[in-house]
Protein backbone atom coordinates (compact mmCIF):
# COMPACT_ATOMS: atom_id res chain seq x y z
CA UNK A 1 0.00 0.00 0.00
CA UNK A 2 1.65 3.23 -1.15
CA UNK A 3 1.84 6.21 1.21
CA UNK A 4 0.00 9.40 0.27
CA UNK A 5 0.59 12.98 1.30
CA UNK A 6 -2.27 15.19 2.51
CA UNK A 7 -2.37 16.61 -1.04
CA UNK A 8 -3.36 13.35 -2.73
CA UNK A 9 -6.92 14.48 -3.41
CA UNK A 10 -5.61 17.73 -4.88
CA UNK A 11 -3.34 15.81 -7.26
CA UNK A 12 -6.19 13.61 -8.42
CA UNK A 13 -8.42 16.63 -8.96
CA UNK A 14 -5.71 18.22 -11.13
CA UNK A 15 -5.52 15.05 -13.22
CA UNK A 16 -1.98 14.17 -12.16
CA UNK A 17 -0.31 11.05 -13.52
CA UNK A 18 0.66 9.25 -10.28
CA UNK A 19 3.69 6.98 -9.82
CA UNK A 20 5.38 5.04 -7.04
CA UNK A 21 8.27 7.16 -5.73
CA UNK A 22 10.08 5.27 -2.99
CA UNK A 23 6.82 3.93 -1.55
CA UNK A 24 4.85 7.17 -2.01
CA UNK A 25 2.11 7.69 -4.59
CA UNK A 26 3.26 10.99 -6.06
CA UNK A 27 2.52 13.09 -9.14
CA UNK A 28 4.99 12.48 -11.97
CA UNK A 29 3.35 15.21 -14.03
CA UNK A 30 0.07 17.13 -14.30
CA UNK A 31 0.21 18.23 -17.95
CA UNK A 32 3.65 17.49 -19.37
CA UNK A 33 7.12 17.23 -17.84
CA UNK A 34 8.51 19.62 -20.47
CA UNK A 35 5.75 22.19 -19.88
CA UNK A 36 6.16 22.06 -16.11
CA UNK A 37 9.94 22.34 -16.45
CA UNK A 38 9.60 25.42 -18.68
CA UNK A 39 7.07 26.95 -16.28
CA UNK A 40 9.63 26.76 -13.46
CA UNK A 41 12.39 28.25 -15.63
CA UNK A 42 10.26 31.12 -16.97
CA UNK A 43 7.52 31.79 -14.41
CA UNK A 44 6.74 29.49 -11.47
CA UNK A 45 6.00 25.90 -10.51
CA UNK A 46 4.58 24.41 -7.29
CA UNK A 47 5.72 21.00 -6.07
CA UNK A 48 4.27 18.82 -3.32
CA UNK A 49 7.33 17.76 -1.27
CA UNK A 50 5.32 16.56 1.72
CA UNK A 51 6.93 13.13 1.48
CA UNK A 52 10.21 14.67 2.67
CA UNK A 53 11.12 14.37 6.34
CA UNK A 54 11.46 16.85 9.17
CA UNK A 55 13.53 16.10 12.27
CA UNK A 56 13.74 18.69 15.06
CA UNK A 57 16.75 18.73 17.39
CA UNK A 58 16.56 20.95 20.50
CA UNK A 59 18.54 21.73 23.62
CA UNK A 60 21.82 23.12 24.88
CA UNK A 61 23.74 20.17 23.47
CA UNK A 62 22.07 20.35 20.04
CA UNK A 63 24.71 22.46 18.24
CA UNK A 64 27.57 20.26 19.42
CA UNK A 65 25.70 17.04 18.69
CA UNK A 66 24.74 18.14 15.20
CA UNK A 67 28.24 19.36 14.42
CA UNK A 68 29.49 15.88 15.28
CA UNK A 69 27.13 14.07 12.91
CA UNK A 70 26.95 16.54 10.02
CA UNK A 71 29.79 17.52 7.67
CA UNK A 72 29.19 21.27 7.33
CA UNK A 73 29.96 23.67 10.20
CA UNK A 74 26.79 24.48 12.08
CA UNK A 75 28.55 27.28 13.96
CA UNK A 76 28.48 29.29 10.73
CA UNK A 77 24.70 29.56 10.98
CA UNK A 78 23.13 32.77 12.16
CA UNK A 79 19.72 32.66 13.69
CA UNK A 80 17.05 31.83 11.12
CA UNK A 81 19.62 30.59 8.62
CA UNK A 82 20.12 27.19 6.99
CA UNK A 83 22.88 25.31 5.23
CA UNK A 84 23.20 22.35 2.90
CA UNK A 85 25.06 19.54 4.63
CA UNK A 86 25.60 15.79 4.67
CA UNK A 87 25.49 13.05 7.26
CA UNK A 88 28.18 10.38 6.87
CA UNK A 89 28.94 6.98 8.33
CA UNK A 90 32.35 5.89 9.72
CA UNK A 91 33.60 5.23 6.18
CA UNK A 92 32.72 8.75 5.07
CA UNK A 93 29.87 7.33 3.01
CA UNK A 94 26.75 9.49 2.74
CA UNK A 95 23.79 8.45 4.85
CA UNK A 96 21.85 11.44 3.49
CA UNK A 97 22.18 14.95 2.14
CA UNK A 98 19.92 17.51 3.78
CA UNK A 99 19.30 21.06 4.88
CA UNK A 100 19.71 22.11 8.52
CA UNK A 101 18.12 25.37 9.71
CA UNK A 102 18.76 27.17 12.97
CA UNK A 103 15.24 28.13 13.92
CA UNK A 104 16.14 29.36 17.42
CA UNK A 105 19.44 29.43 19.35
CA UNK A 106 18.97 25.83 20.51
CA UNK A 107 16.42 24.54 17.98
CA UNK A 108 17.34 23.07 14.63
CA UNK A 109 15.10 21.83 11.83
CA UNK A 110 16.54 19.12 9.58
CA UNK A 111 14.81 18.62 6.22
CA UNK A 112 15.75 15.21 4.86
CA UNK A 113 15.08 13.02 1.81
CA UNK A 114 11.84 11.03 1.83
CA UNK A 115 13.65 7.78 1.04
CA UNK A 116 16.00 8.23 4.03
CA UNK A 117 13.67 9.31 6.86
CA UNK A 118 13.86 5.98 8.69
CA UNK A 119 17.59 5.55 8.09
CA UNK A 120 18.29 9.11 9.26
CA UNK A 121 16.18 8.85 12.41
CA UNK A 122 17.73 5.50 13.32
CA UNK A 123 21.25 6.79 12.75
CA UNK A 124 20.69 10.02 14.68
CA UNK A 125 19.15 8.18 17.62
CA UNK A 126 22.01 5.71 17.62
CA UNK A 127 24.58 8.54 17.58
CA UNK A 128 22.68 10.42 20.26
CA UNK A 129 22.72 7.41 22.56
CA UNK A 130 26.51 7.52 22.45
CA UNK A 131 26.79 11.31 22.78
CA UNK A 132 28.08 12.35 26.23
CA UNK A 133 25.78 15.38 26.38
CA UNK A 134 22.70 13.41 25.37
CA UNK A 135 20.66 14.54 28.35
CA UNK A 136 20.79 18.07 26.93
CA UNK A 137 19.51 17.05 23.49
CA UNK A 138 15.93 16.33 22.48
CA UNK A 139 15.40 14.77 19.05
CA UNK A 140 12.02 14.25 17.42
CA UNK A 141 11.13 12.82 14.02
CA UNK A 142 8.10 14.93 13.10
CA UNK A 143 7.91 13.87 9.45
CA UNK A 144 4.37 12.53 9.63
CA UNK A 145 3.11 15.74 11.25
CA UNK A 146 4.26 18.01 8.45
CA UNK A 147 3.52 18.64 4.82
CA UNK A 148 5.77 20.73 2.60
CA UNK A 149 5.61 22.68 -0.67
CA UNK A 150 8.36 23.90 -2.99
CA UNK A 151 7.51 27.06 -4.94
CA UNK A 152 10.17 27.66 -7.57
CA UNK A 153 10.70 30.12 -10.42
CA UNK A 154 11.74 33.69 -11.29
CA UNK A 155 8.27 35.11 -10.62
CA UNK A 156 7.70 33.56 -7.19
CA UNK A 157 8.92 36.64 -5.33
CA UNK A 158 6.08 38.58 -6.94
CA UNK A 159 3.34 36.66 -5.16
CA UNK A 160 4.83 34.82 -2.16
CA UNK A 161 3.69 37.56 0.22
CA UNK A 162 0.13 37.34 -1.07
CA UNK A 163 0.06 33.78 0.32
CA UNK A 164 0.58 35.03 3.89
CA UNK A 165 -1.30 38.30 3.83
CA UNK A 166 -2.98 37.78 7.18
CA UNK A 167 0.06 38.70 9.28
CA UNK A 168 -0.03 42.49 8.96
CA UNK A 169 3.07 43.05 11.05
CA UNK A 170 5.29 40.66 9.13
CA UNK A 171 7.95 41.87 6.81
CA UNK A 172 7.84 41.03 3.13
CA UNK A 173 9.37 37.61 2.49
CA UNK A 174 10.26 38.62 -1.03
CA UNK A 175 12.13 41.72 0.15
CA UNK A 176 13.75 40.50 3.36
CA UNK A 177 14.21 36.71 3.23
CA UNK A 178 17.62 36.11 1.74
CA UNK A 179 18.95 32.92 0.24
CA UNK A 180 19.11 30.10 2.84
CA UNK A 181 17.20 32.11 5.43
CA UNK A 182 14.09 30.78 7.14
CA UNK A 183 11.16 32.71 8.61
CA UNK A 184 8.04 31.79 10.55
CA UNK A 185 4.69 32.86 9.21
CA UNK A 186 1.12 31.90 10.07
CA UNK A 187 -1.52 30.30 7.88
CA UNK A 188 -4.97 29.50 9.26
CA UNK A 189 -3.52 30.35 12.70
CA UNK A 190 -0.88 27.60 12.42
CA UNK A 191 2.88 28.12 12.10
CA UNK A 192 4.53 27.71 8.70
CA UNK A 193 8.29 27.78 8.10
CA UNK A 194 9.27 29.52 4.85
CA UNK A 195 12.84 29.22 3.58
CA UNK A 196 14.48 30.76 0.53
CA UNK A 197 15.92 27.55 -0.82
CA UNK A 198 15.21 25.13 -3.60
CA UNK A 199 16.27 22.23 -5.74
CA UNK A 200 15.86 23.73 -9.21
CA UNK A 201 18.46 26.48 -9.61
CA UNK A 202 15.73 29.16 -9.64
CA UNK A 203 14.70 31.66 -6.97
CA UNK A 204 12.04 30.16 -4.76
CA UNK A 205 10.59 29.31 -1.39
CA UNK A 206 10.05 26.05 0.47
CA UNK A 207 7.26 25.89 3.02
CA UNK A 208 6.95 23.41 5.89
CA UNK A 209 3.45 23.39 7.39
CA UNK A 210 1.28 21.12 9.55
CA UNK A 211 -0.10 18.36 7.31
CA UNK A 212 -3.72 19.34 8.06
CA UNK A 213 -3.38 22.82 6.57
CA UNK A 214 -1.09 21.93 3.66
CA UNK A 215 -4.00 21.41 1.22
CA UNK A 216 -5.37 24.87 2.01
CA UNK A 217 -1.91 26.40 1.64
CA UNK A 218 -1.45 24.59 -1.71
CA UNK A 219 -4.74 26.03 -2.95
CA UNK A 220 -3.84 29.51 -1.73
CA UNK A 221 -0.44 29.47 -3.46
CA UNK A 222 -1.97 28.22 -6.73
CA UNK A 223 -4.54 31.02 -6.56
CA UNK A 224 -1.97 33.72 -5.76
CA UNK A 225 0.36 32.52 -8.51
CA UNK A 226 -2.16 31.94 -11.29
CA UNK A 227 -1.90 35.49 -12.72
CA UNK A 228 1.88 34.99 -12.93
CA UNK A 229 1.71 31.70 -14.81
CA UNK A 230 2.18 29.39 -11.80
CA UNK A 231 1.66 25.72 -12.69
CA UNK A 232 1.58 22.67 -10.44
CA UNK A 233 4.72 20.63 -11.21
CA UNK A 234 5.53 16.98 -10.57
CA UNK A 235 8.53 14.80 -9.84
CA UNK A 236 9.39 14.42 -13.53
CA UNK A 237 10.11 18.14 -13.88
CA UNK A 238 11.80 18.18 -10.46
CA UNK A 239 14.27 15.64 -11.79
CA UNK A 240 15.01 17.39 -15.10
CA UNK A 241 15.41 20.74 -13.30
CA UNK A 242 17.86 19.49 -10.65
CA UNK A 243 19.84 17.44 -13.21
CA UNK A 244 20.36 20.57 -15.32
CA UNK A 245 21.97 22.35 -12.34
CA UNK A 246 23.84 19.20 -11.25
CA UNK A 247 22.25 18.86 -7.83
CA UNK A 248 22.74 15.34 -6.47
CA UNK A 249 19.86 12.97 -5.80
CA UNK A 250 20.39 10.49 -2.98
CA UNK A 251 20.41 6.99 -4.36
CA UNK A 252 21.98 8.24 -7.60
CA UNK A 253 25.00 10.53 -7.01
CA UNK A 254 25.11 9.72 -3.28
CA UNK A 255 24.81 6.50 -1.33
CA UNK A 256 26.40 4.88 1.71
CA UNK A 257 29.43 3.83 -0.32
CA UNK A 258 30.06 7.26 -1.85
CA UNK A 259 31.64 10.18 -0.03
CA UNK A 260 30.79 13.87 -0.40
CA UNK A 261 34.29 14.45 -1.81
CA UNK A 262 33.77 11.89 -4.56
CA UNK A 263 30.50 13.69 -5.35
CA UNK A 264 32.26 17.04 -5.62
CA UNK A 265 30.65 18.42 -2.46
CA UNK A 266 33.84 19.38 -0.62
CA UNK A 267 32.50 22.90 -0.09
CA UNK A 268 30.05 21.40 2.41
CA UNK A 269 32.63 19.37 4.32
CA UNK A 270 34.26 21.47 7.06
CA UNK A 271 37.32 19.37 7.87
CA UNK A 272 38.75 22.16 10.05
CA UNK A 273 35.79 22.40 12.43
CA UNK A 274 36.86 19.53 14.65
CA UNK A 275 35.99 15.86 14.73
CA UNK A 276 32.82 14.55 13.13
CA UNK A 277 31.64 11.17 11.91
CA UNK A 278 33.59 10.18 8.81
CA UNK A 279 36.15 12.95 9.16
CA UNK A 280 39.26 10.77 9.10
CA UNK A 281 38.30 9.09 5.81
CA UNK A 282 37.36 12.44 4.25
CA UNK A 283 40.60 14.09 5.39
CA UNK A 284 42.51 11.18 3.85
CA UNK A 285 40.60 11.55 0.57
CA UNK A 286 41.27 15.28 0.55
CA UNK A 287 44.99 14.66 0.96
CA UNK A 288 45.43 11.63 -1.32
CA UNK A 289 42.58 11.89 -3.78
CA UNK A 290 39.50 9.77 -4.37
CA UNK A 291 39.02 6.57 -6.37
CA UNK A 292 36.17 8.04 -8.40
CA UNK A 293 34.95 11.50 -9.34
CA UNK A 294 31.52 12.79 -10.29
CA UNK A 295 31.46 14.54 -13.65
CA UNK A 296 28.78 16.25 -15.71
CA UNK A 297 28.51 15.61 -19.44
CA UNK A 298 26.59 16.73 -22.52
CA UNK A 299 25.75 14.63 -25.56
CA UNK A 300 27.79 15.73 -28.56
CA UNK A 301 24.93 15.18 -31.03
CA UNK A 302 21.21 14.44 -31.07
CA UNK A 303 20.80 10.98 -29.61
CA UNK A 304 18.64 8.97 -27.29
CA UNK A 305 18.87 10.51 -23.82
CA UNK A 306 21.50 9.21 -21.38
CA UNK A 307 19.82 7.45 -18.46
CA UNK A 308 20.91 6.18 -15.02
CA UNK A 309 23.06 3.04 -15.08
CA UNK A 310 24.11 3.38 -18.75
CA UNK A 311 27.86 2.59 -19.04
CA UNK A 312 30.29 5.42 -19.71
CA UNK A 313 33.16 4.59 -22.08
CA UNK A 314 36.39 6.41 -22.82
CA UNK A 315 36.39 7.61 -26.44
CA UNK A 316 38.30 6.28 -29.42
CA UNK A 317 39.26 2.85 -30.79
CA UNK A 318 40.86 1.84 -27.47
CA UNK A 319 37.73 2.83 -25.61
CA UNK A 320 36.80 0.86 -22.51
CA UNK A 321 34.08 1.13 -19.87
CA UNK A 322 35.16 3.66 -17.22
CA UNK A 323 32.03 4.30 -15.18
CA UNK A 324 28.27 4.64 -15.12
CA UNK A 325 25.66 7.33 -15.54
CA UNK A 326 24.01 8.24 -12.21
CA UNK A 327 21.48 10.75 -13.56
CA UNK A 328 20.61 11.51 -17.15
CA UNK A 329 17.88 12.98 -19.29
CA UNK A 330 17.08 15.05 -22.33
CA UNK A 331 17.61 18.60 -21.05
CA UNK A 332 14.44 20.59 -21.73
CA UNK A 333 16.34 23.87 -21.45
CA UNK A 334 19.32 22.86 -23.61
CA UNK A 335 17.61 20.50 -26.06
CA UNK A 336 20.40 17.92 -25.78
CA UNK A 337 21.16 14.87 -23.67
CA UNK A 338 22.84 15.61 -20.32
CA UNK A 339 23.86 13.71 -17.26
CA UNK A 340 26.22 13.01 -14.42
CA UNK A 341 28.27 9.95 -13.62
CA UNK A 342 31.35 8.59 -11.90
CA UNK A 343 34.67 8.09 -13.72
CA UNK A 344 38.26 7.64 -12.47
CA UNK A 345 39.71 11.04 -11.43
CA UNK A 346 42.43 10.86 -14.10
CA UNK A 347 39.71 10.72 -16.78
CA UNK A 348 37.55 13.51 -15.39
CA UNK A 349 39.02 16.63 -17.01
CA UNK A 350 36.59 19.05 -18.64
CA UNK A 351 36.43 18.74 -22.46
CA UNK A 352 37.35 15.03 -22.31
CA UNK A 353 35.55 13.03 -24.97
CA UNK A 354 33.55 10.08 -23.66
CA UNK A 355 30.80 7.86 -24.99
CA UNK A 356 27.55 6.78 -23.39
CA UNK A 357 26.50 3.23 -24.22
CA UNK A 358 22.85 3.35 -25.22
CA UNK A 359 21.30 0.09 -26.40
CA UNK A 360 24.65 -1.26 -27.52
CA UNK A 361 25.69 1.86 -29.46
CA UNK A 362 28.20 4.46 -28.31
CA UNK A 363 26.75 7.97 -28.29
CA UNK A 364 29.56 10.57 -28.15
CA UNK A 365 29.51 13.02 -25.25
CA UNK A 366 31.82 15.55 -23.62
CA UNK A 367 32.67 16.09 -19.96
CA UNK A 368 31.81 19.69 -19.04
CA UNK A 369 32.11 21.80 -15.87
CA UNK A 370 29.10 21.95 -13.57
CA UNK A 371 26.46 23.25 -13.73
CA UNK A 372 25.17 22.06 -17.10
CA UNK A 373 22.62 24.87 -17.19
CA UNK A 374 23.21 28.40 -16.00
CA UNK A 375 20.83 31.34 -16.16
CA UNK A 376 22.15 33.92 -18.60
CA UNK B 1 -10.02 10.21 -23.18
CA UNK B 2 -11.62 10.01 -26.60
CA UNK B 3 -8.69 9.54 -29.01
CA UNK B 4 -8.61 10.89 -32.51
CA UNK B 5 -8.64 7.90 -34.93
CA UNK B 6 -8.60 8.67 -38.66
CA UNK B 7 -10.70 6.51 -40.94
CA UNK B 8 -7.92 5.60 -43.39
CA UNK B 9 -5.54 3.76 -41.04
CA UNK B 10 -5.33 0.31 -39.53
CA UNK B 11 -3.76 -0.34 -36.15
CA UNK B 12 -1.72 -3.08 -34.55
CA UNK B 13 -2.72 -4.11 -31.03
CA UNK B 14 0.58 -2.54 -29.94
CA UNK B 15 -0.67 0.91 -31.01
CA UNK B 16 1.26 1.40 -34.25
CA UNK B 17 -0.81 2.56 -37.24
CA UNK B 18 -0.32 2.00 -40.95
CA UNK B 19 -1.75 3.99 -43.88
CA UNK B 20 -1.40 2.38 -47.32
CA UNK B 21 -1.14 4.09 -50.73
CA UNK B 22 -0.51 1.52 -53.50
CA UNK B 23 2.16 -0.75 -52.02
CA UNK B 24 3.77 1.89 -49.82
CA UNK B 25 2.79 1.87 -46.19
CA UNK B 26 3.41 4.78 -43.81
CA UNK B 27 3.78 3.83 -40.15
CA UNK B 28 3.46 5.83 -36.95
CA UNK B 29 2.04 5.55 -33.43
CA UNK B 30 -1.51 6.33 -32.39
CA UNK B 31 -2.81 9.37 -30.53
CA UNK B 32 -3.53 7.06 -27.61
CA UNK B 33 0.10 5.90 -27.59
CA UNK B 34 1.59 9.39 -27.77
CA UNK B 35 -0.65 10.50 -24.91
CA UNK B 36 0.51 7.56 -22.78
CA UNK B 37 4.16 8.35 -23.53
CA UNK B 38 3.78 12.09 -22.99
CA UNK B 39 6.77 14.22 -24.02
CA UNK B 40 8.64 12.42 -26.83
CA UNK B 41 12.26 13.56 -26.87
CA UNK B 42 13.87 11.15 -29.33
CA UNK B 43 12.92 8.58 -31.95
CA UNK B 44 15.38 5.91 -33.11
CA UNK B 45 14.32 4.89 -36.62
CA UNK B 46 15.32 1.89 -38.78
CA UNK B 47 17.77 2.56 -41.61
CA UNK B 48 16.47 2.83 -45.16
CA UNK B 49 16.86 -0.54 -46.86
CA UNK B 50 16.28 -2.64 -43.73
CA UNK B 51 13.92 -5.60 -44.07
CA UNK B 52 11.20 -5.54 -41.43
CA UNK B 53 9.07 -8.39 -40.13
CA UNK B 54 5.52 -7.79 -38.97
CA UNK B 55 5.43 -7.87 -35.17
CA UNK B 56 9.18 -7.44 -34.69
CA UNK B 57 10.71 -4.49 -32.83
CA UNK B 58 12.08 -2.02 -35.37
CA UNK B 59 12.30 1.39 -33.70
CA UNK B 60 12.46 3.02 -30.27
CA UNK B 61 10.57 6.06 -29.05
CA UNK B 62 11.94 7.81 -25.98
CA UNK B 63 9.94 10.05 -23.67
CA UNK B 64 11.50 11.98 -20.79
CA UNK B 65 11.02 9.02 -18.47
CA UNK B 66 11.04 5.87 -20.62
CA UNK B 67 12.18 4.16 -23.81
CA UNK B 68 9.52 2.10 -25.64
CA UNK B 69 9.93 -0.39 -28.47
CA UNK B 70 7.95 0.13 -31.67
CA UNK B 71 6.87 -3.02 -33.53
CA UNK B 72 6.42 -2.94 -37.29
CA UNK B 73 2.78 -3.73 -38.15
CA UNK B 74 3.83 -4.96 -41.61
CA UNK B 75 6.67 -6.79 -43.40
CA UNK B 76 8.76 -5.19 -46.13
CA UNK B 77 11.71 -2.94 -46.95
CA UNK B 78 12.10 0.49 -45.33
CA UNK B 79 11.98 3.07 -48.14
CA UNK B 80 11.98 6.31 -46.16
CA UNK B 81 12.19 7.65 -42.61
CA UNK B 82 10.75 10.94 -41.36
CA UNK B 83 13.62 13.48 -41.48
CA UNK B 84 11.68 15.94 -39.27
CA UNK B 85 11.78 13.70 -36.21
CA UNK B 86 15.48 14.31 -35.50
CA UNK B 87 15.01 18.01 -34.80
CA UNK B 88 11.34 17.86 -33.85
CA UNK B 89 10.49 14.69 -31.93
CA UNK B 90 7.54 16.60 -30.43
CA UNK B 91 5.72 16.14 -33.76
CA UNK B 92 4.89 12.64 -32.52
CA UNK B 93 2.84 14.22 -29.72
CA UNK B 94 1.43 17.08 -31.76
CA UNK B 95 0.42 15.28 -34.96
CA UNK B 96 0.75 11.50 -34.44
CA UNK B 97 -1.23 10.52 -37.56
CA UNK B 98 0.31 13.18 -39.82
CA UNK B 99 3.60 15.04 -39.51
CA UNK B 100 4.72 12.68 -36.70
CA UNK B 101 4.99 9.63 -39.03
CA UNK B 102 7.99 7.33 -38.41
CA UNK B 103 8.89 5.44 -41.60
CA UNK B 104 7.58 4.04 -44.90
CA UNK B 105 7.69 0.40 -46.01
CA UNK B 106 7.29 -1.26 -49.40
CA UNK B 107 4.88 -4.06 -48.44
CA UNK B 108 6.13 -7.57 -49.12
CA UNK B 109 2.96 -9.25 -47.84
CA UNK B 110 -0.07 -6.95 -48.27
CA UNK B 111 -2.39 -9.64 -46.85
CA UNK B 112 -0.96 -8.88 -43.40
CA UNK B 113 -3.20 -5.80 -43.41
CA UNK B 114 -6.23 -8.04 -42.96
CA UNK B 115 -5.02 -9.03 -39.51
CA UNK B 116 -4.76 -5.42 -38.34
CA UNK B 117 -7.51 -3.54 -36.50
CA UNK B 118 -10.03 -1.35 -38.30
CA UNK B 119 -10.64 2.04 -36.64
CA UNK B 120 -13.75 0.88 -34.77
CA UNK B 121 -11.95 -2.19 -33.42
CA UNK B 122 -8.91 -0.19 -32.27
CA UNK B 123 -11.23 2.36 -30.70
CA UNK B 124 -12.86 -0.47 -28.75
CA UNK B 125 -9.46 -1.82 -27.67
CA UNK B 126 -8.40 1.48 -26.14
CA UNK B 127 -11.81 2.04 -24.61
CA UNK B 128 -12.43 5.25 -26.53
Amino acid sequence: MLKRTSLFAAHQKLGARLVDFGGWEMPLQYSSILEEHHAVRTAAGLFDISHMGQIVVRGGGAPEFLNRVLTNDIRKLQSRQGQYTLMCNERGGAIDDLYVYQVEAEEFLLVVNASRISADAAWLNQQLAAFPGRSTVDLKNLSSDFGALALQGPKTAQFIDACFSSSSSSQSLAATLRKNEIARREFLARPVFVSRTGYTGEDGFEMVAPAEITPALWAKVLEAGAPFGLKPAGLGARDTLRTEVCYPLYGHELDEDTTPLEAGLGAFVALAKGDFMGRSVLADQKARGTAKKLVAFKSAEKSAPPRPHYPIWSAGPDGRPIGRVTSGTQSPSLGIGIGMGYVPPEMSAANSAIAIEIRGKHAPATIVPKPLYRKS
Amino acid sequence: MSANIPGDVKHAKTHEWVRVRDTVATVGISDHAQHELSDVVFVELPVVGRQLQAGAACAVVESVKTASDIYSPVSGEVTAVNPQLVQHPELVNRDPYGAGWFFQVRLSQPSELDALLAPADYSRQIGA
